[in-house]
């Protein structure tokens, strides 16, 4: 396990090269704008760093799938990103990946998923595909909140913080996913926020380059309620004080990575060749 | 010939029919169909799951079809009730496949081991949202792999979810069969850009960049939720299925011309057509399909007769008889995990 300093990390530094120009990835990559998302939102540069990561990796359009559930983080692929995208109901979009995956383990299959969709109404599957460590990379946007319905609290929800059902603050305790993403038998486990974008593109990379089960949550900004309802200020107060959190420590970003384990379809594939001869 | 269990016709049935994705989760009495699966999946250049639960089952379906799988599962009532979340999203985005339901005694965990017909009506509405379903309905061991077949066909033909509606008895009892070879209907791999809904079913990988929704959407599969746009799609989803009632209904009917009718569907039509051959001046008439309900059938069968309604739940397709007659029936209710005998339903009839 590493742990990442809480500052932020320059691209440049260990890439040697320049960014590409937003224009060039809006214009391959996006469609659909302009985005339905709040002003401030951190589901603006998630798709923008998840864009550069697949720009990065040279992948072919043709062979990605982005699957997501139900609520503010399902919208970074679909309807804006532009290759095929699957838009399903909530919580369920790893089993949805599951299937596409194992039917075309060729195909690389991304979910964006939130801290409501992917641990709340979502854990089961969550969990159990780090356990089959099927192929797949799991982008999970935690913004501590359910911002699609409203605000209300959430499985991530700090004790003691304030949502629309917890008015008084939350009497209950978070979940850590990065913890228990290990537990889970996951086979790379990244935590980064919003204001390390850099890093950010770089852990995506990783991830979808990994073959096994892959998991990034990251902590994003949510003003509209998560912060309104705190007291946390706008979205670049936010952006900062989740720096703040991690550079002190309270937050801890960094990765994990699991030795290697056998993927789910490369077994798959060894049952169908044995048994067809 | 052969001779097996229900549930590993219906399997056959399946693999016949190009089925080469299967995701289940163990229930009784569905569970010889993933057992089956399990074991000969992968010879056929299939894959084969077990899922966490039902949900992700039916999930893991879904999305096996979209990337170009003939897809299966099977389950029974508590499964199903799972399932019916991710049914609607299948339903909604018109993707074809196959639920094996074997029915069992309800509600709840109920009687896991003994038969049942009261989840004819969640087949049907299950799932919410406004939509049409087709489910068929075999009696005999044969039937069990002739409409697993037939499954496949509908729901390529009408990009639907076909439920094989069966229970306990049908799965699970031991008759000869034939591996018939019936025709089938091939997916067409497509090859130029098209809409994701309303035409052919394309699949992903192939650059068309295909985005597939479950809210309201365009043809083209933008979300778009205006009353318009979405009443056409709604209207779109149900005619595809009612204008084609003359294609997917079908009944088997012996002796209609007699003044009395007994009908029935599944396990319980067998004792009913033991019961009409004891009766005279009764005729019977089976219900192959169940939903859409077979109107136009039942009455050019039922018209002004004396009808009884032989099923294993409170009554529930007598009323659909009725609606479909105008007309009373006399239902003929076995509830609680009994097969009804020949001898009471004789009783009954005469």
């Amino acid at each position: 396990m590493r742990k990442w300093r809480g500052g932020a990390f320059c691209l440049r530094h260990s890439e040697g090269g320049q960014m590409k120009s937003t224009s060039f990835i809006r214009d391959k990559y996006i469609r659909n704008l302009p985005t339905r998302f709040c002003d401030g939102c951190g589901n603006g540069i998630i798709l923008n760093c998840f864009a550069r990561a697949v720009d990065n990796l040279k992948f072919d359009l043709k062979n990605l799938v982005c699957v997501s559930g139900i609520g503010c983080s399902a919208w970074i692929p679909s309807p804006h990103f532009n290759s095929d995208t699957l838009h399903v109901t909530h919580g369920r979009a790893i089993a949805y990946a599951t299937g596409i995956k194992v039917f075309q383990p060729h195909l690389n299959v991304v979910v964006f998923t939130g801290d409501g969709d992917g641990a709340g109404i979502g854990g089961n599957h969550l969990i159990h595909a780090a356990r089959r460590n099927i192929d797949l990379a799991v982008i999970l946007v935690n913004n501590f909140t359910y911002g699609m319905t409203g605000g209300q609290v959430s499985p991530t929800t700090p004790y003691s913080y304030i949502s629309e059902t917890t008015i008084r603050g939350n009497p209950e305790h978070p979940f850590d996913l990065f913890e228990l993403m290990k537990a889970a038998g996951s086979q790379y486990v990244a935590r980064t926020t919003t204001f390390h974008s850099a890093r950010l593109i770089k852990t995506i990379e990783k991830a979808m380059s990994i073959k096994g089960f892959s998991f990034v949550e990251v902590v994003s900004q949510c003003p509209t309620y998560f912060g309104r309802r705190n007291r946390l200020g706008d979205a670049v107060q936010m952006i900062h004080l989740y720096e703040q959190k991690a550079k002190s420590g309270e937050l801890f970003l960094g990765e994990f990575e699991r030795e290697k384990r056998p993927e789910l379809t490369e077994e798959l594939e060894k049952l169908r060749k044995e048994g067809g001869e | 010939m052969r001779f097996d269990m229900g549930n590993i016709a219906c399997a056959q049935g399946a693999l016949y029919a190009g089925c080469n994705f299967f995701a289940g989760y163990p229930i009784t009495p569905a569970s010889e169909v993933s057992q089956f699966m399990s074991e000969e999946m992968a010879q056929h250049g299939g894959y084969f799951l077990q899922m966490e639960d039902e949900i992700a089952s039916l999930g893991a379906c879904v999305g096996a079809v979209w990337a170009g799988a003939k897809a299966m599962t099977a389950t029974s009532g508590p499964g199903f009730s799972l399932m019916t979340e991710n049914l609607s999203y299948a339903i909604m985005t018109e993707t074809p496949l196959v639920i094996a339901y074997l029915q069992r005694g309800g509600p709840s965990t109920g009687q896991a081991t003994l038969p049942g017909q009261q989840d004819v009506y969640q087949a049907r509405y299950g799932a919410h949202g406004d939509y049409e379903i087709i489910a068929l309905c075999p009696w005999s061991v044969q039937e069990m792999y002739d409409m697993t077949v037939r499954a496949f066909n509908l729901s390529e033909i009408y990009r639907v979810p076909v439920i094989l509606l069966s229970d306990a008895v049908v799965g699970h009892m031991r008759e000869k069969y034939e591996l018939t070879r019936l025709p089938l209907i091939a997916r067409k791999r497509l090859t130029d850009r098209v809409n994701p809904f309303g035409g052919p079913l394309p699949r992903f990988g192939e650059g068309f960049n295909l985005q597939v929704t479950g809210s309201a959407h365009r043809d083209d599969g933008v979300r778009d939720y205006s009353p318009m746009i979405h009443s056409q799609t709604l209207r779109r989803l149900i005619d595809k299925i009612l204008d084609h009632r003359d294609d997917i209904c079908e009944v088997e009917a012996f002796d209609t011309h007699k003044d009395k009718i007994i009908v029935s569907y599944g396990a319980s039509a067998r004792p009913s057509y033991g019961a009409c051959k004891e009766l005279e001046n009764t005729g019977f008439l089976r219900l192959k399909t169940l939903w859409p309900f077979p109107d136009e059938l039942v009455c050019e069968h039922c018209s002004g007769k004396e009808v009884y309604v032989v099923e294993m739940n409170q009554g529930k397709i007598a009323r659909e008889v009725e609606r479909a007659i105008h007309k009373k029936v006399f239902p003929i209710c076995v509830n609680g995990g009994a097969v009804p005998f020949v001898s009471d339903i004789v009783k009954v009839v005469r």
